[in-house]
């Protein structure tokens, strides 16, 4: 009664974690560059309606998913267009666009409500799939599933191996010198609002059409983007220790899943909100932590490239897993004079 | 927070809202094409059900009430710069403890006093729940809207867990909530109507509390200070972080007794939909208010006619009513464009004429 399959469980995992991996990853790309969007739980409510629509009547899983893309795109177009040319606030924008992308899913989603429609397959890849125990794991899922294991990569190396990365993150710490040095902020945040919105649109698609596969209301994905936002925070606004929390997350889900069946005497209830107070309590761990290493390194030099201390090094590391430093002028528009 | 366009004459406002409204108006009509649904009929069914009859504005009035409490609550929270998204998670507790303390009522030889102790609680309960958030906010560092969001998802779970757990129906749980209470322990309201003139003056006297507590007293000045520039307030001698508690406790006071009108006044139980939403529609109310207290009560007005008007658009054009929310969120969205749109043109304005003048300024040699 207690055996989990560790390989199944851990493929569950890795599928499972894709659609808030993906959304996780836009949201960094584009808080990196100085931009929140936190039309996030709408977003990828109004994308999974979205490509399931456009699944259903074209029969193409592809202009699903594209069509999906461009929503999440635009949308966080829209609110990197009010931010940087209209002066508004990216937070009252992001909350109005959440509430009414919901409301916009439910309202044109209605008529295709439990209907059955296409859904990406998995499929192995060859080769890989024969390696033991890492095969099963990896290389059995579907099209977006690998789709978000690449995103990790990619996001990674565009963020800090690239001439481009540099002047996304340029703009989100210090829009003026990156103005100062030929780099025009605000084209840069609309763009990458654009990039990061196009994940976010991938994610919703990614429920619909293949882990929660259907549209209904409530759809299953409901709040998902809320945790994105936070695992941004979590991962420090870096693309793999942002990865490392979507996949803690999914694993916790899942021990929630077979915790269920194993304690039917604790209501349902408990097991569906549970990872909102985590959520918090996450939140408070890395403020605290936070704190604890502003006060263990002065002078605000970062845990990772601690300048000349050496006392309490386990210490720093732990916090150094911990912390991470938003990009100085996040949700702060630049306006050149 | 800044007040975009507060400068602004009658006549821009109202130049303003037209040109927001012609948006709004044709953005909605090109979803409807989208969805299948005939345009007119649609705006004619909306309008026909709140203002059809005198019944169907007396539901108008209902949902009014609560989005009235919760945006008096909520310009305090903004007054001070805090988005207390939480203010959902404050109805519905609100709900839970009038609930819990009408429960003790029923079939009690003084029944009238577990009413009467219903709203008090209701409203020390939303305060609480308020309080957590923004303890988390000053306390933890934890950003008011994760703080809020969470709790409204545990204050959610907590109403199912009660309605299918603790206190359901004798023999049935079920999603139409808990029992019914008998009707000694309901607002009192109009024979006909349904609609409890008690909860109308509750929301009225809210109204006038907060303007006079916002415009005349040193609390409401000192949220104001602190809103405006925390680190100047903190050299006169305030402590934001007091003050953020004190607004998020008044924000969800009336939260709370929004929650204690749903349940006395409106369902007469405990349903997991208690708060309707009412307290995220609020905060789009207030920003679609621009923050004036007197802006509010026609703009909830308005808010809650779309609502409840749009309930009846699954049966008579099967689309669904949530095209009320798209409705009011792309409204909200529209004004702040055209706020913004403003502010642009006038900052570009300012540049040419300054070109302008450096132009046939004679040049120093």
């Amino acid at each position: 009664m207690f055996e989990i399959d560790t390989s199944i469980m851990l493929a569950g995992v890795i599928a499972g974690a894709a659609p808030v991996l993906l959304a996780t990853l836009g949201e960094t790309i584009t808080e990196r560059a100085g931009i929140i969007n936190l039309s996030l739980d709408g977003t990828i409510l109004l994308s999974a309606m979205t490509a399931f629509v456009v699944a259903y009547n074209t029969h193409s899983l592809v202009l699903g998913f594209s069509a999906a893309a461009l929503v999440g795109g635009l949308i966080g177009l829209i609110v990197a267009f009010f931010s940087v040319y209209l002066g508004q606030s990216q937070v009252a924008v992001g909350f109005v666009l959440t509430l009414m992308t919901r409301d916009l899913a439910y309202f044109l989603g209605s008529p295709y409500a439990r209907l059955h429609g296409p859904q990406a397959l998995p499929f192995s890849i060859p080769i890989l799939k024969d390696i033991p125990f890492i095969g099963s794991i990896f290389f059995s899922h579907s099209l977006p599933v690998y789709l978000s294991l690449a995103g990790i990569f990619i996001c990674w190396w565009y963020l800090f191996r690239t001439p481009m990365g540099l002047n996304l993150r340029s703009v989100g710490e210090n829009p003026a010198a990156a103005y100062a040095r030929g780099i025009n902020p605000g084209l840069h945040q609309l763009l990458y609002a654009l990039c990061g919105g196009l994940l976010v649109g991938l994610a919703g698609a990614t429920f619909s059409l293949a882990v929660k596969p259907g549209w209904g209301r409530p759809q299953g994905a409901e709040g998902t983007g809320w945790i994105a936002l936070a695992l941004v925070i979590f991962g420090g606004w870096h693309p793999v220790r942002a990865a490392f929390g979507a996949y803690l997350f999914a694993f916790l889900q899942i021990i929630g899943i077979y915790l269920q069946g194993w304690l039917p005497s604790v209501p349902t209830q408990v097991f569906q909100v549970a990872p909102f107070p985590l959520m918090i309590f996450t939140l408070l761990i890395i403020s605290y932590a936070q704190k604890a290493s502003d006060k263990i390194v002065p002078g605000g030099e970062t845990l990772t490239r601690p300048a000349g201390h050496h006392g309490h090094r386990w210490l720093q590391r732990l916090l150094g897993l911990l912390t991470g430093d938003a990009p100085a002028a996040l949700g702060q528009p630049f306006r050149p004079e | 927070m800044t007040i975009p366009g507060s400068h602004l004459s009658i006549w821009g406002r109202f130049r303003q809202m037209t040109v927001s409204l012609i948006a709004v108006f044709m953005f909605t009509t090109l979803v409807l094409y989208l969805a299948g649904a005939p345009p007119w009929p649609a705006y004619y069914h909306i309008t026909r059900g709140a203002l059809g009859s005198w019944i169907k504005f007396s539901h108008v009035i209902k949902a009014w009430i609560p989005l009235m409490l919760c945006s008096c609550g909520l310009l305090y929270t903004f007054r001070i710069g805090l988005w207390n998204i939480g203010v959902e998670g404050q109805v519905m507790i609100g709900a839970v403890l009038a609930t819990a303390v009408l429960r003790t009522g029923v079939d009690d030889s003084a029944p009238m006093v577990s009413f009467f102790l219903a709203f008090p609680a209701a409203i020390l309960g939303g305060s609480a729940w308020a309080i957590i958030a923004g303890w988390l906010k000053t306390r933890g560092e934890v950003h008011e809207i994760f703080a809020g969001l969470g709790m409204n998802f545990v204050a959610q779970g907590v109403i199912l867990w009660l309605i299918f757990g603790p206190w359901k129906r004798p023999g049935v749980a079920s999603m139409s909530g808990t029992a019914l209470f008998p009707d000694y322990l309901w607002l009192s309201y109009v024979p006909g109507f349904r609609l409890s003139p008690v909860g109308l003056v509750m929301a009225i006297m809210a109204l006038v509390a907060t303007a006079l507590m916002l415009r005349y007293t040193r609390i409401g000045l000192n949220l104001k200070a602190i809103g405006a520039n925390a680190r100047a307030a903190v050299l006169f001698g305030l402590r934001p972080g007091r003050y953020m508690l004190l607004a998020m406790a008044f924000g969800g006071g009336f939260a709370g007794l929004a929650g204690a009108v749903q349940v006395t006044g409106v369902y007469h139980r405990l349903i997991p939909a208690i708060s309707s939403n009412y307290g995220y529609l609020a905060l789009l109310v207030v920003m679609l208010a621009n923050y004036n207290i007197w802006l509010v009560p026609p703009v909830a007005l308005f808010f809650a006619g779309l609502n409840v008007g749009s309930i009846q658009l699954p049966i008579v054009l099967q689309v669904d009513s949530s095209l009320a929310g798209v409705i009011q969120g792309a409204l909200v969205l529209t004004v702040l464009a055209v706020h913004g749109f403003r502010e642009w043109r006038k900052i570009h304005r300012r540049r040419s004429t300054e070109n302008m003048a450096a132009k046939e300024a004679p040049a120093d040699v």
